[in-house]
């Protein structure tokens, strides 16, 4: 009986999703569904968490008032996004101090690329230009993702997201046109981001264990190689429109395809990276420990100050 | 104390005088005037609003989903309260 019921709402749950209908929190859904939908959107909320502190450091070094107050709102816009996301992994149960401390833990993960180190101002451009860029191409069909409160924050995020990638684009844009100095420094940060921002689509289609079934739930709409190729193949045509080069010595237009096929990705530095072993981790997860330990004290007087008032 | 976490706060944005107060999302705050600020920074950033409410999520009271079939099913047998249910004549307008 309790047997012929979980098939049943689980057919009802699939009837649903097949027929575009979305997924709220109070609904009935198979349980690999909720923990699959936590691990990724925290996972999500971690990386634009992580992803504050690389341009976080250039935020009191930029050329100008102007570079600073831009470069400001986009590393709050991404304290928001992280902040949607945390949100709607609790629709689904998830504790949020529990999330939190799995990112602390390092039990967590978050995306690969925020592992980079950032060397020069051009980094601020090849992150706004690569890995926003490349992050649209990934939240996008998210958008249409069966489970409601994640979708619906993606929508959020997607709207902020255009002039993140813009202004990275201005900046690598402006760089590339400038002195000699200044275009070497543009091509240096492209060299170092090109292949970490193709890693940020994850494992190759055949390797990555979770993709059918996502797709099946629709949790996933596009996959890891759709959506690299479609990222390669609008980002190719600018880097040649400013004058860089891409460090891709393979790289070459397909001419009965229309598509850009690139050489191969070093799959095992993506992995090492993945397992704690990238050039930033440690710095990263420290950072993020070290901000929560230190802000206890401004959380604790919040609460006593709530409490006090609540009392009166 | 510090375990403690603070409650969970549903945001609801005005856009503009003249539309209702519509949910956007929730966010954590130790008190409803931190909430409003929060809100403020996290779902008003391009003027998205220019109203706030906030409520504590646990006094939010919902319906049993798994029964919303029976709980609206009285509306659906009764198309006689829509405007496309009767027969106008032709020749008749203005109704
Ligand atoms: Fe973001
Ligand atoms: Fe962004």
């Amino acid at each position: 009986m309790e047997d012929k019921n979980i098939l049943e709402l689980e057919r009802r749950f699939q009837e649903k999703i097949d027929n575009d209908i979305k997924i709220e929190p109070n609904d009935w859904m198979p349980d690999d569904y909720r923990q699959t939908l936590i691990r990724q959107i925290s996972q999500h909320a971690h990386s634009e968490i992580v992803g504050m502190l690389p341009e976080g450091n250039w935020i009191t070094r930029a050329p100008n008032l102007r570079r600073k107050a831009v470069l400001l709102a986009k590393v709050q816009d991404e304290a928001g996004h992280g902040l949607y996301l945390y949100s709607a992994a609790e629709t689904l149960g998830a504790d949020r101090e529990e999330t939190i401390d799995d990112l602390h833990s390092g039990k967590a993960k978050y995306s690969s690329i925020f592992n980079y180190p950032t060397l020069s101002w051009a980094d601020m451009g090849a992150i706004g230009w690569l890995v926003d860029g490349a992050a649209i191409m990934n939240q996008v069909p998210l958008c249409r993702c069966s489970y409601g409160p994640y979708a619906r924050a993606m929508v959020r995020v997607c709207k902020e997201e255009s002039f993140h990638q813009r202004q990275g684009f201005e900046i690598i844009a402006h760089l590339a046109q400038g002195t000699p100095a200044q275009k070497e420094m543009a091509q240096d940060a492209l060299n170092r981001f090109w292949w970490p921002a193709l890693m940020m689509f994850g494992p190759n289609d055949a390797e990555s264990k979770h993709t059918v079934q996502s797709m099946n739930w629709k949790i996933k709409r596009s996959t890891n190689d759709e959506l690299r190729q479609l990222f390669v193949d609008v980002t190719v045509p600018q880097a040649e429109m400013i004058g860089l080069t891409i460090p891709d010595k393979d790289l070459k237009l397909n001419k009965e395809t229309g598509h850009y096929e690139t050489g191969e990705i070093n799959w095992a530095e993506f992995w090492e990276v993945v397992k704690g072993n990238g050039p930033c981790n440690k710095e990263r997860v420290d950072a993020r420990r070290k901000a929560k330990e230190d802000g206890l004290w401004v959380r604790e007087a919040a609460s006593a100050f709530a409490e006090k008032r609540k009392n009166k | 104390m510090s375990k403690k976490e603070w409650p969970l706060w549903e945001v609801f944005i005005r856009s503009k005088q003249g539309l209702n107060h519509k949910h956007v999302g929730s966010l954590r705050a130790a008190d409803s005037t931190m909430a409003i600020e929060n809100a403020r920074d996290v779902y008003t950033r391009r003027s998205e609003g220019i109203s706030i409410w906030v409520i504590e999520s646990n006094n939010v009271f919902a319906n049993d989903s798994s029964e919303s079939d029976a709980l609206f099913e009285p509306a659906d047998s009764k198309i006689y309260r829509h405007p496309t249910f009767y027969d106008v004549p032709d020749g008749i307008s203005h109704m």
